[in-house]
């Protein structure tokens, strides 16, 4: 057994949630300069320099990468052999966010009664959080800050379980025609197949989490995507989207949920073992 | 085409723009989002006093960060435009003549900005410390319950954007 106090994960939480406002991960820089390579349209291209430009610039002002600081998504793999002391764990996860928040001159973007008062709650808490037991006696900790104009573009499909995966393709290039140029292209694009109607939710916002090397599937996807055209900014070329993660799960014999969550270029993700 | 412009536009300037022409633009806009739109409709349908004057006005749809200490300007971008759709089209009618923001637009603000002659310009999103190079000062100056949702009085400078709709309603 090993004991961890939840006020380490609090500062640990903070770290990662200024540190990611600021610097976009190697992966997503190395993605994006890649794809810009690719990019013929002149305003495209303009696009793409403005981008590369503006990364630079928020690492070397801390300038926050986007207006739109986040809401902020927590994912913690606990290992089982851990035993936590002091503060609540979600009372100490919210306390990093708003030690960040308070202290860096982001943008506090989280209300309190959705539908009522719309209250803002001053400290961009509370986070959404997402835990997971697995063995061992560590915590990896995942962090993603997304803004609101590539949350607004998720989608949830309930298909039906002889439907194709053409089918699948169709409505993940539905979904991008209709809403990605609202989400800040060039886009990362997360899709969770299966599991149940949340949880295919859920598979499709951690497939934003890991950029690993795309299978076939996913790159004819990406490949479909980028014909749209939409371009940069929605402002027309050839780069659309940079990245397609498909994530699957077991389901059920009458279902074939299918979740798409879109991520804008400023793929804001973080990473910490403890 | 790519043009230097000062606002606010006059109708002959905003006639020249063409969606996809580069346009940078200098001058005074209300930076304004989803609940200012709100509130200003409701004045609007109250026929109240706006605290704000919108003739030949300009507005970017914005919710900046708040300014370091000893700087004028946050991390500073356009927010999703399509939001403000339900509140554009009699916004404009009242005399908003720019809007500057990112992404698509409905039917009814198309029409609206082809029957009043204004014009619609696209800015990316996710550039903030890219975009605040261009912008001078950001000064609340009204609704400030509101927070990050206030209006703002903004002040660009050869702040770069592209036209996405243009007078004669062509959208990219």
């Amino acid at each position: 057994m090993r004991k961890i106090n939840t006020l380490d994960i609090a500062g640990i939480i903070e770290d990662l949630c200024k540190r990611v406002n600021y610097k976009l991960d190697e992966t997503v820089i190395s993605t994006i300069e890649e794809a810009s390579r690719r990019e013929s349209s002149p305003i495209g291209k303009k696009v793409f320099s403005q981008m590369l430009t503006s990364y630079q610039l928020a690492e070397e002002e801390k300038t926050p990468l986007c207006q739109d600081t986040g809401m902020v998504s927590v994912f913690l793999e606990i290992g089982q052999e851990v035993f936590l002391k002091g503060i609540p764990l979600e009372e100490a996860i919210n306390t990093g966010v708003r030690r960040a928040y308070t202290g860096s001159f982001f943008r506090n973007s989280i209300v309190d009664d959705p539908i009522g008062t719309r209250r803002n709650t001053l400290d961009n808490t509370p986070c959404i959080i997402n835990t997971r037991l697995i063995s061992g006696d560590k915590i990896n900790v995942k962090l993603l800050i997304k803004g609101f104009g590539s949350e607004n573009a998720t989608a949830l499909k309930m298909f039906s379980p002889t439907s194709s995966k053409n089918d699948i393709k169709e409505f993940i290039l539905d979904t991008v025609r209709e809403r990605g140029p609202n989400a800040c292209p060039p886009l990362f694009i997360g899709v969770g197949i299966g599991g149940t109607a949340d949880y295919a939710v859920k598979l499709s916002k951690e497939a934003l989490l890991n950029l690993e090397p795309m299978d076939e599937w996913e790159l004819s996807i990406l490949d479909k995507i980028n014909s749209l055209r939409i371009g940069p900014a929605g402002l027309g070329g050839d780069v659309t989207a940079l990245y397609v993660n498909l994530k699957t799960f077991p389901t059920h014999i009458a279902g074939l949920p299918v979740a798409i969550n879109i991520n804008c270029h400023i793929l804001r993700t973080g990473s910490a073992t403890i | 085409m790519t043009y230097y412009l000062s606002l606010p536009l006059d109708e002959e300037e905003r006639i020249k723009l063409k969606v996809g022409d580069e346009v940078f633009v200098s001058g005074n806009v209300y930076g304004m989002r989803d609940q200012a739109h709100r509130r200003l409709a409701e004045l609007i349908s109250e026929g109240r006093e706006l605290p704000v004057d919108i003739c030949n006005g300009s507005i970017f749809y914005v919710g900046p960060t708040e300014p370091k200490p000893g700087e004028k300007v946050g991390s500073i971008g356009p927010t999703t435009s399509s939001r403000m759709d339900p509140f554009t089209p009699l916004l404009i009618s009242k005399g908003v003549r720019v809007l500057i923001g990112k992404g698509k637009r409905s039917k009814e603000v198309i029409n609206a900005i082809k029957l009043y002659k204004s014009v619609y310009l696209v800015t990316p999103g996710g550039i903030s410390p890219y975009l605040r190079q261009f912008v001078l000062y950001v000064k609340p100056i009204a609704f400030l319950d509101l927070g990050p949702e206030a209006i703002y009085n903004i002040k660009l400078e050869n702040f770069p954007t592209f036209v996405g709709i243009d007078t004669g309603g062509n959208s990219l």
